[in-house]
């Protein structure tokens, strides 16, 4: 990180801690002529927005945790008393909980753009694996971050999900006591919930530097995913992205503004406003919609694996389930050694693009089953049918097709550069 | 690129960075007021008080605020001694009919003003100072029967809450 | 392409919304057009003040109020001599005092309207073994709740031939399952109102729905009020920034 080239500035004192702490350099080089492909469209926006939501939602949790007690007599109540009785809590509160759902909604257009340009072939697969791991991270800690209003479907997420660790052959029942810390989701389960949920945040904070310190080592992908060859090919990042991206920040924060201010339980549950009840399950536990695709893989699998014709059970219906949901995520993690195609933008690869989009289409039909109960039907089919299905769809694209693409299908003609391309777009 | 359009730009650039200003401020202005007493809070800012069962020459120590609060019930002796002191050569120069509603009633917030220790002499068998009020015990602050500073580091006399009688019996702190 | 990334951009946004609405298998209760409504929505005070009424006479023989406290209704209109008046009506426990004994007092403006039971289990033998629920939240505790609320106290009707009811059951056309444990718990003419507001249980529901809706939002209308300056700013920040960023990018390409 140690610059030898120092830009030298005007004003003395940036001068003075330029010279010993060379920050200013750093960030001239990285935000201020940082050459940056000059045919991003809106969809690069998403990281910008990303960073952030996570800002957003790391200073309002500050905030709510100064109000906040992690007790499992206490800590409805303290929600509540933020709701009613703190001085602007309401808005710190819905603006955190509907936070939570906004930040996954820019990460996952993120992640999809990624998807559909190609950014996580060589050379940045590993700035890719890091993006991966920073939604897992964000996944754990929205689970535990709606454990804490301790209402019903707080308690009844927490034990559904912590019970996918039982699954685990041998160790699995020791695991769960051990998150537990106890025999069931309970004060101590809440307890250290609570100090999760304060620290993974810093953990995200820290690979989104490194997230964003790869991507200044390769340079960003672009719309056509050729790297950019000349000066031609590129803007400084200020003032073309930073306003850019400004601007993309506030049309995003108009949505989050009218869900916070309009419809701030929208994408809530009702059952979660009836304080945690060990003895009464809701008929119906839903996690977050963000995790809906997740965990309709989950549940897809309801029937065991073992040798055929004999009682032998290798892996069960359970561990299936995890195994398969897991493994999906796990797929996001070798991405970059699934698809090889030489050309990285849907734009130049007519088939890949189809499928792509067959593949989100499938994954967002994930999320209607995931929301919906066990046994419902559609069709006059039970639903879990359509999610298995589903569910070997979304691990074909991955295993098979991603694959067989890569050797066969023929792209389309790339233009000579972004500069050109640029141009030929703006004579239409 | 003309001068006309150079002003268009800053004044645009200006209109910018002054509603990003105000955008920020306005977001932060909230999450610094949540810090401020909540609405339940202050509704328990203010306490009633039953004095009746206190004995001439004791006191009563009740909670206000999350501070403690001394009632005392005083003897016509300790209201002379807290009357015939010349108020020019006290630290804190305060009268004690200053100090209260009905002279055999002194009500004060029981926290030094030196550094907020509790100040013992709320017991009889307490150690009462040099002036037969309160002694703080942390650094040696002695305080008359009107609970006075009259020796010792602390720079003021014991604060006065607000405080009314609703009933000859019935005291309202706050 | 870009007709592509607009759709995908689009189902990603209305994704959640989807499955939002999705779930629940209770009979949806009609939609009632409800003062709250909207972008603009605000309380009808004296619907709350009737709401109230209904409350206190009727629902607080069973059902607790305990997030809201007497000072809270001063939202509903009143001025803070009739929240004494109110709150003096009640009485609750406090202590221990210096023997130690707990004792009974006045409610004051500070305090919570009290529990009509001790506790649970006390709640549960009283009513057969079902829980009355507390009120505070109940309107945001269920789907599409002040539509549901209505429907469930006005929805007592016979039950259909073949269906056993046992004692203490009733049958309610928005109850999920049919079968309430609630008697009908208001009926015509049943609580006085001293203006000339129709008496009938349809009233009746509507103004406590509009009460509790209250209690379990009382940031509502300051929520929405809020809401729409904040729009209107990030509107016209919008726009500046698109200007600047046209501006810009004006000399690219």
């Amino acid at each position: 990180m140690g610059s030898s080239e120092r830009t030298v500035f005007e004003n003395p004192v940036v001068e003075w801690i330029d010279s010993r702490l060379p920050v200013f350099t750093m960030m001239q080089k990285e935000y201020g002529v940082f050459p940056t492909p000059k045919n991003f469209n809106y969809l690069w926006n998403f990281g910008a927005i990303a960073m952030f939501m996570l800002v957003t939602m790391i200073v309002t949790g500050i905030v709510l945790a100064m109000h906040y007690t992690a007790d499992v007599t206490q800590s409805f109540d303290a929600v509540e008393r933020i709701m009613r009785d703190v001085n602007g809590g309401w808005l710190l509160r819905y603006m955190h909980s509907n936070g939570g759902s906004f930040f996954f909604i820019a990460v996952y257009i993120h992640i999809f753009r990624g998807m559909y340009y190609g950014s996580y072939k060589q050379p940045r697969e590993l700035l890719w694996i890091l993006g991966v791991v920073i939604f897992i991270l964000m996944m754990a800690t929205a689970f535990i971050g709606y454990v804490l209003p301790w209402g019903q479907m707080s308690l009844w997420g927490a034990t559904v999900i912590t019970n996918l660790f039982s699954a685990i052959p041998l160790v699995g029942d020791s695991i769960v006591t051990l998150l537990w810390g106890g025999f069931s989701v309970d004060n101590p389960t809440l307890t250290r919930f609570f100090a999760l949920h304060y620290l993974l945040p810093f953990v995200i904070f820290a690979v989104v530097f490194l997230h964003i310190w790869a991507l200044h080592v390769t340079g960003s992908n672009n719309p056509l995913g050729l790297e950019p060859k000349t000066e031609k090919d590129t803007l400084p990042f200020h003032p073309y992205y930073t306003m850019k991206d400004s601007f993309g920040v506030v049309v995003f924060l108009l949505l989050y503004a009218y869900v916070v201010f309009f419809a701030p339980n929208m994408l809530g549950h009702p059952d979660n406003y009836i304080p945690a009840n060990s003895l009464v399950t809701p008929a119906h536990i839903v996690p977050e919609w963000y995790f809906l695709p997740f965990y309709a893989m989950l549940r897809a699998i309801t029937f065991d694996i073992g040798i055929p014709f004999t009682d032998i059970v290798i892996i069960s219906a359970k561990l299936g389930g995890v195994i398969t949901m897991f493994g999906s995520l796990l797929l996001w993690l070798v991405l970059p050694w699934l698809d090889t195609h030489p050309l990285r933008s849907a734009r130049f690869r007519p088939l890949y693009k189809k499928l792509l989009i067959l593949l989100v289409l499938d994954f967002i039909f994930l999320g209607y089953v995931g929301s919906q109960a066990a046994d419902a039907t559609l069709l006059g089919i039970p639903l879990s049918v359509f999610g298995l299905i589903a569910t070997g769809l979304y691990f074909a694209y991955f295993i098979v097709i991603l694959p067989w693409l890569s050797k066969n299908e023929k792209g389309r003609e790339l233009p000579a550069s972004i500069h050109e391309a640029v141009l030929a777009k703006n004579k239409k | 690129m003309t001068a006309d359009s150079e002003d268009r730009r800053d004044f645009l650039y200006l209109t910018g960075a002054a509603f990003g200003a105000v955008g920020v401020a306005c977001a932060v202005a909230p999450m610094i007021n949540s810090l401020n007493p909540a609405k339940d809070t202050l509704a328990l800012a203010s306490t009633e008080v039953d004095i009746s069962a206190i004995p001439v020459g004791e006191s009563k120590t009740v909670m206000w605020r999350g501070k403690p609060v001394f009632i005392k019930h005083r003897t016509a002796e300790e209201i002379a001694e807290a009357r015939k002191v010349n108020v020019d050569v006290l630290p804190d120069k305060q009268s004690d009919e200053d100090r209260v509603e009905k002279p055999e009633w002194l009500v004060v917030v029981g926290i030094c003003t030196h550094l907020g220790c509790v100040p013992v002499g709320q017991k009889t068998s307490d150690a009462h100072g040099d002036y037969d009020g309160w002694f703080c015990p942390c650094h040696g602050s002695h305080y008359d029967t009107s609970a006075r500073i009259r020796k010792g580091p602390a720079p003021k006399n014991l604060a006065v809450p607000p405080y009314e009688f609703i009933s000859d019996t019935v005291i309202r702190i706050g | 392409m870009k007709k592509h990334l607009l759709i995908l951009l689009s189902v990603l946004l209305v994704m959640p919304l989807g499955v939002a609405i999705a779930g629940g298998d209770a009979p949806e209760a009609e939609h009632q057009r409800w003062h709250f409504d909207g972008h603009f929505g605000t309380f009808d005070r004296a619907a709350q003040q009737r709401g109230l009424k209904v409350y206190r006479e009727v629902c607080a023989a069973c059902h607790g109020l305990k997030r809201i406290a007497f000072r809270n209704l001063e939202a509903l209109g009143y001025d803070e001599g009739q929240v004494k008046a109110i709150a003096g009506e009640y009485t609750v426990e406090d202590g221990p005092d210096d023997e130690g004994d707990m004792f009974e007092r006045p409610a004051r403006p500070s305090d919570r309207f009290p529990s009509p039971f001790a506790n649970e289990n006390q709640a549960k033998s009283a009513n057969n073994g079902a829980l009355p629920p507390d009120l505070s939240l109940i309107i945001k505790a269920r789907h599409h709740g002040p539509d549901y609320v209505y429907g469930l106290l006005t929805g007592y009707e016979e039950a259909p031939e073949g269906t056993t009811l046992l004692e203490g059951q009733h049958w309610n056309k928005y109850m999920p399952g049919h079968i309430i444990a609630m008697a009908p718990p208001v009926s015509d003419d049943q609580v006085t109102y001293e203006d000339e507001t129709p008496q009938t249980v349809e009233q009746y529901s509507k103004d406590v729905v509009e009460f509790l809706a209250w209690a379990s939002e009382p940031e509502l209308e300051e929520r929405k009020s809020t809401g729409i300056k904040v729009l209107i700013f990030l509107l016209a920040f919008a726009g500046i920034m698109y200007a600047i960023k046209k501006k810009i990018w004006a000399s690219v390409h």
